[in-house]
């Protein structure tokens, strides 16, 4: 591939990968996401093509393995083309069948959905409960990408915005308009990214860096890198158009160690946009230079927390700084340096797209655009599902997420992992919201949304969080690193039977001053699950301890 | 995993301080531990002081200081496993192996570890070998998958 060197070249590559494709030729696209892959989805795949050799129809239909599609609890997922047909937990033996189905233009009725109440069946993706309730503007196109192909991200429609910006506005214009779409950090603070944007824009320097957070560390949450792994170039896009609109030369992208399918996909996106000439000087042509570099995680917590991340960036221990530097004005090598979250730089592109005043269309008053949320834990329907903000908890767990397994009720509702909260199931209608989530106790922090059944123990929940946290301590400071497992012993004591008197008012005291001496977030909103259980589930602690006035003990 | 492969990437990264955590992935990736003589060649290749190499290999939990066993053994105890189960499952897998969190055994063929979560959360309890997953395990399949790794 020849790179491209303008605008013009781009709009006519693209024009020709178009007229290269035929949409009626029917494609099968395997899901090769974190679940469906620890499901084998792979040899799925690998039986499809062996399929398509075996009868040589490579003229008829097409076979993709492609990023996480979202329904995980049902893999290995195979949707086809066209009509958007969705198969489930599909094996290897039923490859042969499917393939004859396709070429048919028929369904294999066996393999699509069928409500567990009615058996009603739904054969297309818009039908299907779990995903009819979405508004799958991020995740939408995973199925129609190979991750390994930025052909196919061009296909869709990929970096048009990069080419918007580049051609019809200055960097300004991209950062008023994300600031005018009020775009907020999805990875957990919710902090507008325009005004992060400007800050770091401002800043006298003239090196500057922009970074995705791709660490996604918070327990339960994996529609980061799903993304990541699933549509790269998306994210990249983002990030090429941010660093325009900042003014910075170059990006890194963090992420975990842990997923060798994410590292390839990142790796090899990297590669293809250098060579397209997205990335390195004079990108299409337009005078704006811009390199990316990729960095790991290596396997700790607090490596999360911007500060830290950039510490690890630079080769250093990753150790927060106190708040008070701010790492848009000094980062990395104490360069302005802007950080957001993955599925913050992938709403870029389609706020410089379709504008601003689409955006803000869609979602609550304070918190707009979609979000995406891993649903998991005690629910019948686990994946990543993407809903407008503002839509009801309910709709979540129940509608898409199908309520509680095994037929048992909802206890409880945990956002935000180890740093989140639990809300009682009475709040379940409650809207998906930024301010309002936290105001009730359970912020949404990067997105990972737990149902928690009638059997959960809150007790030995808050210690199962403190206990992951008093091990990702960094240790720097010391209400973080002592005052956690004072708290950690006191709930490991009740969840044993030795919860004394005094425990409950003590463990208060703990969480109040661990959230005020604490340097970084790990240490201030450790206590914050606890201090959501103490809210609303205090009967169920008071019952553990012994000899309390009036309470029973266990 | 040769020598030559180790000096090629130590190669790779001569002279760049910036680049220390880098460099021991790849080796920690490759080698699956971090001898001292190994730091000692980064620490002198990459001009930073021996403590530094030290500090971060010790400081972040993927790189390992003692050699491993031929597989590896992976309960994932991220928060949707351990709501479903996944304390149960580790005791199996500690019972069966004699071996706790971070542990090898002495004939090198096992290692033993829990971490979170590594977002397979749908398939959950996980017991994961060698980086292959065994989704929605029991405590009574353990046995059974662990059989299959000499």
């Amino acid at each position: 591939m020849p790179k491209l060197h303008s605008v013009a070249e781009l709009q006519e590559f693209r024009a020709e990968i178009l007229a290269s494709r035929d949409l009626a030729k029917p494609c099968i696209a395997v899901c090769a996401g974190a679940a469906c892959d620890g499901m084998d989805s792979a040899a799925v795949a690998a039986a499809f093509l062996a399929e398509m050799d075996k009868q040589k129809l490579g003229g008829k239909l097409e076979v993709r393995t492609t990023g996480c599609h979202g329904y995980c609890e049902k893999g290995p997922n195979v949707v086809v083309t066209p009509g958007e047909i969705c198969y489930f937990e599909v094996q290897p033996t039923d490859v042969a069948e499917v393939v004859a189905a396709t070429l048919k233009g028929e369904v294999v009725d066996r393999l699509v959905y069928k409500d567990p109440n009615t058996g009603a069946q739904a054969v297309h993706m818009s039908e299907v409960p779990f995903y009819k309730h979405q508004m799958r503007l991020l995740m939408g196109d995973n199925p129609k990408i190979d991750p390994m192909r930025i052909d196919d991200y061009l296909a869709v429609g990929g970096y048009a915005a990069l080419v918007k910006a580049l051609t019809e506005m200055t960097p300004v214009q991209v950062l008023d308009e994300v600031k005018k779409a009020n775009l907020r950090g999805r990875g957990g603070g919710g902090f507008p990214a325009g005004s992060k944007w400007e800050t770091t824009r401002n800043a006298p320097e003239k090196t500057k860096y922009v970074i995705v957070n791709g660490h996604e560390g918070e327990s339960a949450a994996f529609m980061d890198r799903a993304m990541l792994t699933g549509n790269p170039h998306k994210i990249l896009e983002g990030l090429i158009i941010g660093a325009y609109a900042i003014g910075a030369q170059k990006g890194f992208m963090y992420t975990r160690h842990d997923m060798p399918l994410l590292e390839k996909h990142v790796r090899n996106a990297l590669v293809q946009a250098k060579e397209y000439g997205l990335l390195g000087e004079n990108i299409l042509g337009s005078g704006f230079d811009f390199e990316c570099e990729l960095h790991f995680d290596v396997g700790i917590f607090v490596s999360g927390e911007s500060s830290a991340l950039m510490r690890s960036i630079e080769g250093n221990p990753p150790e927060p700084r106190p708040k008070y530097i701010r790492t848009s004005v000094s980062g990395i090598w104490d360069k302005p340096s802007n950080l957001n979250n993955v599925e913050t730089w992938a709403n870029v592109p389609q706020i410089i797209s379709k504008g601003a005043d689409w955006f803000t269309s869609i979602g609550s008053e304070k918190s707009k655009g979609t979000k995406l949320i891993s649903l998991s834990g005690n629910v019948v329907n686990s994946g990543i599902v993407e809903v407008p903000m503002g839509t009801p908890l309910r709709t979540l767990a129940f509608d898409i997420g199908g309520g509680v397994r095994d037929g048992k009720t909802l206890k409880a509702i945990h956002f935000g992992g180890a740093m989140g909260g639990s809300i009682p199931a009475d709040l379940i209608d409650a809207p998906l919201d930024f301010d309002g989530m936290s105001k009730l106790g359970a912020p949404i922090g990067a997105g990972g949304l737990l149902l928690m059944d009638e059997d959960t123990d809150m007790i030995e929940v808050a210690r199962y969080l403190l206990d992951f946290l008093v091990n990702e301590s960094c240790g720097k400071c010391a209400p973080c690193r002592e005052g956690m497992p004072q708290m950690l012993h006191i709930l490991t004591n009740m969840t044993q039977g030795k919860g004394k008197a005094g425990d409950l008012e003590r463990l208060e005291d703990l969480a109040e001053v661990t959230g005020l001496g604490s340097l970084c977030a790990l240490g201030k909103t450790s206590a914050d699950p606890l201090k959501s259980m103490l809210r609303y589930f205090k009967p169920e602690y008071e019952a553990r301890i012994v000899n309390i006035a009036g309470g029973s003990g266990t | 995993m040769c020598e030559r492969d180790i000096d090629d990437i130590i190669e790779k990264y001569r002279g760049q301080p910036s680049s220390l955590i880098h460099a021991l992935v790849e080796i920690q990736h490759a080698n699956h531990w971090l001898p001292r003589e190994v730091m000692h060649q980064v620490a002198d290749a990459l001009e930073v002081p021996f403590s530094q190499v030290m500090q971060i290999a010790s400081f972040y939990k993927a790189f390992s200081l003692t050699p491993k066993g031929r597989h590896e053994v992976h309960v994932c105890t991220g928060m949707t496993c351990h709501l479903r189960g996944a304390a149960k499952l580790q005791a199996m897998v500690e019972e069966l192996t004699g071996l706790k969190d971070g542990e090898t055994d002495a004939e090198s063929r096992f290692t033993f570890e829990t971490g979170a979560c590594l977002g397979s959360c749908s398939i959950g309890p996980e017991l994961i070998v060698d980086g292959k997953h065994y989704g929605r395990m029991t405590p009574e399949k353990v046995e059974e998958v662990l059989k299959r790794y000499e």
